[in-house]
């Protein structure tokens, strides 16, 4: 997808503002948390955020690396564990989930879309030729007589052929249904690692819608 | 409503348990069953034109739409594709002008894939309208195609003298029996069947019963259920009516033995089904008879009526008070019929889903009343024991498996065909007496069976209690790839299943998958782990013996030839699973650029 | 006649021929199902109800009770299994509960919250499935299918007893149909009782919709669980 041409520089290798040394320190001492979307409607990553002041009583051990209050591309450093949302379709989204897999000690699939393709996924009932034939080349908006094109740049990520569930393409050690999940599901899951309890979804709070 | 689909209505008494044979006498009129005939046949049997839909729509020989003037079936079982079977193919897609699951131009060729047709001694073969070819080449198939289009009619070709389909002789014209022993129990020329049947009428039918179980029979389909526990049962269940059924379904892939003794001793087996019919108190018979073995039919019919005319069928059979005949009923192609209460389903008229049990059919069989089916080879078996004695047969095979049985052998030996061995005989005797060549692995009873290696099992006993042979007996020498055989089998048992259950239905798909995953290099030990546990899942919630018996394949292969699958498999190096295909993933959106764009 | 079983190492005192799954229910053992409804002939499909019986695996639904008989629900492997063919139907089908309309009131979800499913542990296929909107009331959205057979069984004909719905083809070609002269003449109480004793959300009565709001959906308001135990008692 690079090219040696065009220098890039990802957002984690921006300049940043130095952290209080002090403060790093107690942050870096607790358990590591990140959580990314791949393809989804960044639903799930609001839930986390819906989880609200209930997050307080587990700040004392652990820190959010990556979320959607630090918009990194990059996990900083090596995470106890890492949520994703949005299944793999494209190859970005591969690219990011070798990443995660690769930095954290546990995965965790959240939502119906890292679960198993969810919404995105509807299109897998459908050859890709025709996605994008009917999205780009016969589409009702497509402009008369203009040259038929797709999309194709090296900044965009190539679609893959199908949408795949997350633990078809890396092992995933545990799983949060919904569309999204409540926040107190993703909390329960994460108190339950947290406190080395075994993970148990109860339920109650157990939805795939 | 046409003249004809009146006639057929008429013919049945509108009687809708007859479908299957209606919907046959369409297709023979109009070459397939358009949805107009459906439509009159079930306005006629007061059922909804889906509902004959349902069950048109289950058999793999029914068309619902033209499937050509010649409708040719070539079987791709896995000896045909160790015989030449890819050049067959492609000759005849070749000469007829037309791709396999389709009709040429012209209306003239439908091609279709068959599983097993019941002649894996003499493969390639294939099913042209109502005969077969076998040991098919691509001349053989310029021949017979060339012919074809010249306007003869498939039975002229293979049957050039012209001789009556009721005689054996046209049976014989296109295929052979390949009997390479002579045991003591089978094919035996000559036989009195009336004294012996007179004999039997003589005594009473308890004592009938009693003879079976003191010989120890048991049903040689492949459950091996004691007969004379089968015949008291059915014997003491309550019915206006009881019926006997002879399960001439053989679609065990490699299996052809009930073909042969149908052709050659079928009144051996029409004589074992008079005697459980005297000894359960039974009117009416039923042979059901595969459709794959068509050409046997009016040869068959002939027979029967042969019995009729000696006053061995019929009303007041050689003077005692007892009525009984036989009809046959063809299948349309569906393996899972082999299950007894699929095959009822199918005698019924409807598609071939295996009852829920209990009831069993000795209780509550065809029509709801005390049925007992048995297998070709324990019919003719039992016509035998009831002539000679109990002690005859017992003195026979070993303590716990009487008398002999019938092995269908095929695959890498010089000698494929019928061998009659009596039970306790080694594995290691039965490849020398076939000529085997090199044998590496056995598979015995079908997929559904067991995969043997000759190296370890050589010394096992064919005999209920160890290698519970269904007649089905499969070489294959140390040149064959057996991951490729077990995909094959298991692709059987995916385009078999008949659906009723998540198990077999489902499951079966992603064990397929599964097999295609080690076989692409991309499995790990933890996809074996996988396969193991769903193949448990399977054989323990899976509705009937099809779906239980389709692990088998890998089951048995992972057991006897780890190694085979150890080469196979790879270790995950970095984060992507090895399952994960970056290829493919990567693959459409390339292709679809070029179609769409580039190429447009 | 009465007689006694064991059902998870607890005495029972029973009737004979009374079907396993609902003398488990009587006595406070929920087993999962899906194919069955009570007081109907039994089906034996959907296989989810499986539990083992003196030793051997078989569904629930299609065993009736006998002297002596040693059952086991709970029990670890057996319970695996049943989760695995919840599981088997949501990989095979096109389950989209958030797009679906019988969501919250579907079987198939609410058993899958029963037997704890998170995910399917099989390959989730994707097969396309055709919708068929022809008839007038109802619509059938085949993705959901799950060849339970209760409407091909259950809903006839009022007129002639034939059936209004059918199964086309076999195993993995298998389709779900229905007979739309006959579906048009069915009156607006049969066209509901289709739709709700479909499992799935694939009978669909049509104009309806998303008639019941998150939270108050019928297996929000009592679980299917609870829903199956009570049923016996009264």
């Amino acid at each position: 997808m690079s090219d040696s041409t065009v220098t890039e520089i990802f957002s984690h290798e921006l300049p940043a503002t130095p952290w209080d040394p002090a403060k790093k320190e107690i942050e870096r001492a607790k358990i590591q948390v990140a959580m990314i979307g791949l393809c989804g409607c960044w639903g799930c990553n609001l839930s986390l955020l819906d989880i609200d002041e209930a997050i307080l009583g587990l700040l004392e051990k652990v820190t959010i690396t990556r979320a959607s209050f630090t918009d990194l591309k990059r996990i900083p450093h090596r995470c106890a564990i890492g949520f994703i949302e949005g299944g793999v379709a494209n190859e970005e989204n591969i690219e990011v989930l070798e990443h995660y897999r690769e930095n954290c000690d546990i995965l965790i699939s959240v939502g119906a879309c890292a679960v198993w393709g969810g919404t995105p996924a509807m299109r897998n009932m459908i050859p890709l030729e025709e996605c994008l034939s009917e999205a780009y080349i016969d589409s009702p908006t497509a402009v008369p007589g203009a040259k038929k094109v797709i999309p194709f740049h090296q900044d965009i990520p190539k679609i893959t052929t199908r949408v795949y569930p997350c633990h078809e393409v890396v092992k995933m050690d545990y799983f949060i249904p919904g569309c999204p999940p409540d926040g107190a599901a993703i909390l329960k899951v994460l108190d339950d690692l947290v406190n080395g309890r075994e993970v148990d979804l109860p339920k109650a709070i157990n939805r795939y819608d | 409503m046409n003249q004809k689909t009146r006639q057929i209505l008429e013919h049945y008494h509108s009687d809708k348990t007859r479908l299957m044979d209606m919907l046959w006498d369409l297709q023979r009129e109009d070459g397939y069953i358009s949805d107009a005939a459906v439509a009159s046949l079930a306005e006629g049997l007061n059922l909804s034109a889906l509902d004959v839909r349902e069950t048109l729509s289950f058999y793999h020989f029914f068309h619902d739409r033209p499937f050509g003037k010649h409708k040719i079936y070539l079987a791709n079982s896995v000896i045909a594709k160790m015989n030449g079977y890819d050049d067959v193919r492609n000759a005849l897609e070749q000469e007829t002008g037309c791709t396999f699951g389709g009709v040429d131009a012209s209306g003239t060729f439908g091609l279709g894939d068959a599983n097993c047709i019941g002649l894996s001694d003499q493969e390639p073969a294939m099913m042209v309208d109502e005969v077969v070819f076998t040991n098919l080449t691509a001349a053989k198939i310029r021949d017979v195609v060339t012919q074809l289009k010249q306007g003869k009619t498939a039975v002229e070709i293979a049957n050039p003298q012209g001789v009556s389909s009721k005689d054996v002789a046209y049976v014989d014209a296109m295929v052979a029996s390949n009997i390479r022993n002579q045991g003591a129990v089978m094919f035996k020329a000559d036989r009195d069947y009336r004294a012996i049947l007179k004999a039997c009428l003589d005594t009473h039918p308890q004592e009938v019963i009693e003879t079976m179980t003191n010989a120890s029979l048991r049903g040689r389909g492949g459950a091996g259920f004691p007969t004379g526990l089968k015949w008291q049962l059915g014997r003491n269940a309550e019915g206006d009516e009881k019926y006997i059924i002879c399960n001439a379904d053989e679609g065990e892939p490699g299996t052809f033995k009930d073909r042969v003794l149908l052709t050659r001793s079928p009144k051996d087996v029409l004589l074992g089904m008079v005697m459980a019919a005297f000894a359960i108190g039974s009117r009416h018979g039923i042979l059901y008879l595969r459709a794959e073995y068509c050409y046997l039919r009016d040869y068959l019919q002939q027979q029967i009526d042969a019995f009729r005319h000696e006053g061995l069928l019929g009303e007041q059979i050689l003077g005692a008070a007892f009525d009984f005949d036989i009809r046959i009923q063809m299948g349309a192609g569906a393996y899972v019929c082999g299950d007894e209460t699929a095959l009822i389903e199918s005698c019924e008229g409807k598609r071939g889903t295996p009852r829920v049990k209990p009831p069993y059919p000795i209780q509550q069989g065809y029509l709801g009343m005390p049925t007992s089916v048995n297998n070709v080879e324990t019919l003719a078996i039992a016509s035998r024991i009831i002539e000679k004695g109990s002690d005859w047969f017992s003195a026979m095979g070993t303590d716990e498996s009487t008398g002999t049985r019938l092995l269908s052998v095929a695959g890498d030996c010089d000698r494929p065909g019928i061998y009659e061995i009596e039970w306790g005989t080694t594995l290691n005797e039965v490849m020398q007496m076939i000529g085997a060549n090199d044998p590496n692995a056995v598979q015995i009873s079908g997929p559904a069976g067991d995969c043997l290696s000759v190296e370890k099992d050589g010394d096992r006993e064919f005999c209920y209690s160890d290698l519970s042979c269904n007649g089905s007996l499969m070489v294959f020498d140390k040149s064959r790839d057996i991951l490729h055989v077990v995909r094959d089998f298991m692709q059987f048992f995916v385009e078999e299943s008949c659906g009723i259950c998540v198990p077999c239905r489902a499951g079966g798909v992603d064990l397929l998958h599964k097999m295609e995953l080690v076989i692409a290099g991309r499995a790990s030990q933890q996809d074996i782990d996988e396969v193991t546990s769903w193949s448990k899942l399977l054989k323990a919630t899976s509705r009937c013996g099809l779906g239980t018996a389709s692990p088998n394949p890998i089951l048995a292969t992972l057991d006897k030839f780890p190694e085979i699958y150890a080469q196979k498999l790879v270790v995950q190096k970095g984060a992507l699973l090895p399952s994960f295909d970056m290829d493919a993933a990567m693959a459409g959106y390339d292709l679809a650029q070029k179609s769409l764009v580039e190429e447009a | 006649m009465r007689i006694h079983i064991t059902l998870d190492g607890q005495s029972v005192i029973t009737r004979e021929g009374d079907m396993l799954v609902d003398v488990a229910a009587s006595n406070g053992v929920y087993i999962p199902t899906l194919c069955y409804v009570r007081g109907k002939p039994c089906l034996g499909t959907c296989r989810t109800c499986s539990v083992r019986v003196n030793g051997n695996i078989m569904a629930a639904c299609t065993i009736p009770v006998s002297d002596g008989m040693e059952v086991e629900v709970n029990e670890p492997e057996v319970t695996d299994m049943r989760k695995a063919l919840v599981e088997l139907l949501f990989s095979e089908g096109n389950h989209n509960c958030p797009s679906c309309e019988k969501s919250g009131r579907c079987e198939l979800q609410a058993v899958g919250y029963e037997v704890g499913m998170m995910v399917s542990r099989f390959p989730y296929k994707f097969t396309p499935r055709t919708r068929d909107y022809a008839s007038n009331a109802l619509w059938l959205e085949r993705d959901r299918c799950i060849f339970c057979q209760r409407c091909v069984e259950m809903i006839r004909d009022k007129e002639t007893g034939q059936k209004i719905f059918s199964i086309e083809s076999r195993g993995t070609q298998a389709t779900i149909e229905i007979d739309v002269e006959l579906a048009n003449r069915m009156p607006p109480e049969q066209v509901r009782e289709a739709a709700e004793l479909c499992p799935v959300g694939c009978i669909i009565e049509k104009s309806l919709g998303f008639n019941d709001p998150i939270g108050k959906r019928k297996f929000e308001i009592k679980s299917i669980r609870e829903r199956a135990l009570e049923r016996v008692d009264k």
